[in-house]
This record gives C-alpha cells, sequence and structure tokens, in this order.
C-alpha cells in the first residue's frame, strides 16, 4: 500500500481553503489551472507507460478536479477515516486521471506516477484498493461502481453518518444492465447521500453511444428510477461545484456532465481513435503546449 | 447399512438462519442482502427482528453482491444470500472483482445448492459453483455437512474478515457431529486402506460407505473437506501416504470441484495413488426429485462403497 506525501496534502489543503475563500472567478480559474496541470501529469504519465486511455482521461478530470479539490470531505493523510466521503471512479479505465488527482491531493508522492503500469508497480492500468490509498473498490470492468456505491450509502444511512457517496460512471458503461438494477434500488430506497455523475462525453470504445445502443433519453431514464437529474457543462467548474452542493431532497442525484472526450487537447477533441490511442513524444508536446495557453 | 440411514434428518437453512439472528442480537454489524430470496432463504425471522438490517434488492443479483460489497467495505459484516445458482452464475464477475479482488469481506451464501431443486432442473442446480469459484483468488470456500457444522461455520463466517463462499443446503442430511475448522478436514472415521474425502451432503453418505466397506473387510477413513479452498493439503498428502486410494464426493460437477482440488495434490504427491471422483461429470441433469438425482449420477452411500471396493479390491 502507497502511503501519503505529507507535504502534497499540506499544499492541498492550503488549496482547498484558498478555494474556499475566493470568489468565483478566481476559483474557476484556479480549478482550471489545477486541471490542466493533472492533464499534462497524465499525458506525460501515458507517453511513459506506452498505455493508457487518455481521451476518458481528459474528459473526467475537470470532474474529479472539482470532486477532490474542492468538493470531497476526505484526508489524504487519513485514507481509512470511517467517517469521510466515499468517491468510487466506476469507468476505471481511466485509472491515470484517478491517480494523477490523487497524487496531486497527497493520497501518494506524485513521484510514484513514473511507475504507471510499469512492472509490479501499484499503480495497475485499473485501480486497486488494497494497493493505492483513496481508491474505494477495485474497478475496472464496467457497471461494477453503481451497486458497490448504492451499498456505500446504505451503509451511510444505517450508521447514521452524513458522510455522502460519489460516484462517477462513464456514460457507455451504461449499457451495462447492473447499472441500472443499482439506479433502482437507490431511487427505491431514496439513497439521498448519493450522487451518481455521468461523464456524459458521447463516445465509447468503438463508435458514438448513440450510434453503438442509445442513450438518450438520458435524463428521463435516471428520472424514472427515481433519482434528481441535473445537466451540467461538466468542463465548468463552477457548474458542476453548483450542482454538486445542491443534493438533500429525499432522492439520489444524477448529474450528467456534459463532456468532450480528449477534452483540452484539439487533436484528440470527439475523436473515437483516441480512446486509448497513445500519443507520440512530438503529440504529447503539441498537447502539453496547448494545455499551457 | 448403518443408523445413519433411518437417521432424523436437517435442512441446514433453519440452523443457519437461527445462527444469524443470534449473531445479529449480539454485533449491529451484520446486514443480510438478499434477492427477493426472504422466504426461500429463511429470512424471514431475520427481516422481522431487524427489518432495517435486512436489504432486499429484490430481483437483481449483480446489484446484490455489490451492495453487499459497498456494506462489508463500510465496516458491515453483510450477509449476501441468494439461491446458489443465482449467486454464483448471474453474479460472478461481481464475486470476482467487487468481493475476492477488492478484499472485501463479504459472506455470500449460497442457499440450496447442488441439485436441491431437484425437479426445477439445471437452471435452478448449482452444480458448477465449487469449479468456478474455486479458480477465484482468495474466496474462502465454506461447505458444511450438517445443522451443527453450519452454525459453527456461520459465527466463523461473521469474524473472518475475508471473502467467503457459504454453501447452505436445503436437501435434508442427518446430524454427523463434525467439528468446523476452516481450512482444515475433519477425520469422521479412521481407515488404513482407503479414504473417502467427501463435503456437504455426500458426507453422510461417505459415512454410511466406510460401515458397508467395513463389512466387507475394508478400513475406510472418512475425511469431511469442509473448507473446499484453500484445501487442507496436508490431510490430502496424509491420506496418500496411509491409504492406498482415495474417493472424492461432491454433489457438484467434477470439472474443477472438490475432486479435481483433490487430484492436484495427489499427482504431485511423490507416490501418488488411484483415485476415484464421483459427482456430475460435465453432464445437465435429467428430471428428477434430488435424491433420484443423488442416485442417477451415482452419489448413494453405495456407489461410494463400490467405488472404494473397485480401487483396492474387496478384503472379505
Amino acid at each position: 500500500m502507497l502511503v501519503a506525501d505529507p507535504r502534497t496534502a499540506a499544499a492541498w489543503r492550503r488549496f482547498r481553503q484558498e478555494i474556499a475563500d475566493a470568489g468565483p472567478e478566481r476559483r474557476r480559474a484556479m480549478l482550471r489551472e489545477r486541471a490542466n496541470q493533472s492533464r499534462t501529469t497524465d499525458l506525460h504519465m501515458i507517453g511513459r507507460a506506452g498505455l493508457g486511455h487518455v481521451g476518458g482521461d481528459l474528459s473526467v478530470l475537470d470532474i474529479l478536479t472539482t470532486l477532490f479539490f474542492a468538493v470531497l470531505r476526505v484526508d489524504p493523510e487519513k485514507p481509512d477515516w470511517p467517517d469521510r466521503d466515499r468517491f468510487v471512479l466506476s469507468k476505471g479505465h481511466t485509472a491515470g486521471a484517478l491517480y494523477t488527482t490523487l497524487a496531486a491531493a497527497g493520497y501518494f508522492p506524485e513521484a510514484e506516477l513514473d511507475t504507471f503500469a510499469a512492472p509490479l508497480s501499484p499503480l495497475n492500468g485499473h485501480p486497486n484498493r488494497v494497493k493505492v490509498p483513496g481508491v474505494e473498490t477495485n474497478t475496472g470492468p464496467l457497471g461494477h461502481g453503481l451497486p458497490v456505491s448504492v451499498g456505500m450509502a446504505v451503509a451511510g444511512k444505517l450508521a447514521r453518518s452524513s458522510r455522502h457517496v460519489y460516484v462517477v460512471l462513464g456514460d457507455g458503461e451504461l449499457q451495462e444492465g447492473s447499472n441500472w438494477e443499482a439506479a433502482m434500488t437507490a431511487g427505491h430506497r431514496r439513497l439521498a447521500n448519493l450522487t451518481a455523475v455521468v461523464d456524459r462525453n458521447r463516445l465509447q470504445q468503438g463508435a458514438r453511444t448513440e450510434e453503438t445502443n442509445s442513450l438518450d433519453p438520458l435524463p428521463d431514464k435516471w428520472r424514472a428510477f427515481g433519482w434528481d437529474v441535473r445537466e451540467v457543462d461538466g468542463h465548468d467548474h463552477l457548474a458542476l461545484l453548483d450542482a454538486f452542493q445542491h443534493t438533500g431532497d429525499e432522492r439520489p442525484t444524477c448529474i450528467i456532465a456534459h463532456t468532450i472526450k480528449g477534452r483540452g487537447v484539439s487533436f484528440m477533441e470527439d475523436r473515437v481513435e483516441w480512446h486509448h490511442k497513445v500519443p507520440s513524444p512530438e503529440q504529447i508536446s503539441a498537447a502539453v503546449a496547448e494545455l499551457a495557453r | 447399512m448403518s443408523a445413519t440411514v433411518q437417521a432424523e434428518t436437517f435442512d441446514c437453512r433453519v440452523a443457519f438462519a437461527d445462527e444469524l439472528i443470534a449473531l445479529a442480537r449480539e454485533d449491529e454489524r451484520i446486514v443480510a442482502v438478499c434477492n427477493d430470496s426472504v422466504g426461500s432463504s429463511n429470512l424471514t425471522g431475520f427481516a422481522r427482528e431487524f427489518p432495517d438490517r435486512m436489504i432486499n434488492v429484490g430481483i437483481a443479483e449483480q446489484d446484490m453482491v455489490g451492495v453487499g460489497s459497498g456494506l462489508a467495505l463500510s465496516g458491515y459484516v453483510p450477509f449476501v444470500c441468494a439461491a446458489a445458482p443465482f449467486l454464483t452464475g448471474r453474479a460472478l464477475e461481481q464475486i470476482k472483482a467487487d468481493v475476492a479482488y477488492s478484499q472485501s469481506p463479504v459472506v455470500l451464501c449460497g442457499m440450496s445448492p447442488g441439485m436441491a431443486y431437484g425437479e426445477l432442473g439445471p437452471t435452478h442446480h448449482s452444480i458448477e459453483d465449487l469449479s468456478w469459484l474455486r479458480a477465484i483468488a482468495g474466496l474462502g470456500i465454506v461447505v458444511p455437512a450438517d445443522p451443527a457444522e453450519t452454525r459453527q461455520a456461520v459465527r466463523w463466517a461473521a469474524g473472518a474478515a475475508t471473502p467467503v463462499f457459504l454453501r447452505v443446503g436445503r436437501f435434508k442430511v442427518p446430524a454427523i457431529g463434525s467439528e468446523f475448522r476452516f481450512g482444515e478436514a475433519s477425520v469422521l472415521r479412521p481407515g488404513s486402506d482407503v479414504t473417502v474425502v467427501a463435503t456437504g451432503s455426500m458426507v453422510s453418505r461417505a459415512l454410511d460407505a466406510a460401515a458397508a466397506a467395513a463389512e466387507q473387510g475394508l478400513s475406510v477413513r472418512v475425511l469431511n473437506m469442509s473448507t473446499v479452498a484453500p484445501l487442507d493439503e496436508q490431510a490430502i498428502r496424509k491420506a496418500v501416504r496411509e491409504t492406498r486410494a482415495i474417493v472424492t464426493a461432491e454433489e457438484a460437477t467434477t470439472t474443477g470441484g472438490l475432486g479435481a482440488a483433490v487430484a492436484a495434490v495427489v499427482v504431485a504427491s511423490p507416490s501418488p495413488v488411484p483415485m476415484r471422483m464421483l459427482g456430475v461429470h460435465r453432464e445437465f441433469a435429467p428430471t428428477g426429485s434430488t435424491a433420484f438425482l443423488l442416485e442417477h449420477f451415482g452419489l448413494t452411500a453405495a456407489d461410494i462403497c463400490r467405488a472404494a471396493v473397485e480401487l483396492v479390491g474387496s478384503h472379505a
């Protein structure tokens, strides 16, 4: 099991405080910059490893950054704190985005990212809770994160804890039936302590979701299962923050975050081939330069 | 034949439910999760006494196992109960990823396993479970042989803090007085000619077989292998050294269950002994009651006795 990096964790705590104190525009700028730093780190990491899911990493990073740097009640130095909020990345193939975010928050030293996907590294292609602090359950096969999160939310209610459970789902992953079993359970049990975020980038591995097995009308589906649904621009940190702050009626919340796969790198944006294509060193340089602008 | 043939027999689900309720009174972390199977999992009493701790997700086994894992990862001790075929077949990937690989201490309770559902047919039989689950790393597999052992296994599982599959029988079995120790075979009868390694519903039949073999001058050792994984390899190696043949008996397919596990130890021994694996040999069952099907597939005491005699010859 990796251990926390106290210096980075301290910096993360300062950042959290600054975000809390800042006005909206400053807050937006800080989160945008933080997310783009993670994008840069992620691109380098994937380039080094020679594998990864770059498109989905770039689409989900604004959601992860907003959660870890402005929303989740967690402590990277106490990953087992019983009353922490729970975060589950159901789209486990974007482990790279999670690892860069966790490292930036100090859950483990950022230098560890150099080992991503190397032999015997704790940073496997899909996240493992036994090896990586901040990972709550092992994901990878799709359709697993929501049922486990429902169990965590049921546990929170049983324990009368104020902790909240957040789960990020891919949109293509919603073709797995297990999600809808769990969505039904969450609606039926009125799990107001559960928020599911759908990274709605409209692309799956091989094609557009709507050409493969269409998901729309997606908000109606979640509503029909008893969820309170909001739709936001999944790259607008303030809109995400606003959506995360609204919970509390008696239903679970589904945030459909409209995103762009490959977000931030013009030649990757909304292109299906960047699901898990590995960028060349030249492409990484170009991408990093674009993100720095 | 021996007295156990006429002995009173029991549905282990009753002992399971009694013990679970007793545990839940002592420990509020105990919860039950099920798939609409409150009745068939014998959880009616639990639900009455602990309505908040009975999480019935409806007919949704993948959700059920995921929810169980989420509860376990949050400090609860979930007993996830469903008819064994649906628990293990429908939710196999959840058992692998959410429970075993995540090291989430869920107690998966496969109710009415084997061919307990008799005439309902192969869709409702769970003879593949031991093969499927034995392939999953880090998952304990426990198959109690009678009500007392079921109680002990339930109590052990609640405190085990490790992923475990508990096979809870519905087909009535006599009390055999075996003591449950996780990972250890119980020697229920000493013997020097042949060892019968049995699990679950086959254990009492193995004892009857040993008594019948004794009448033919054969000394048969009976091992109750109530933990199928991890296997008590030491007990098998001892049987290889001390007896001349091994018979395994399980109400399951022999593809990868108890017999296959025992065989792997036997062939790796310095001087392997001949073996016979009794079970279902990669076949779907025809229509019939459980008792009929056990006879049909050669899983009676007489069949076990015959296998032992054929392996080493009668001394009578």
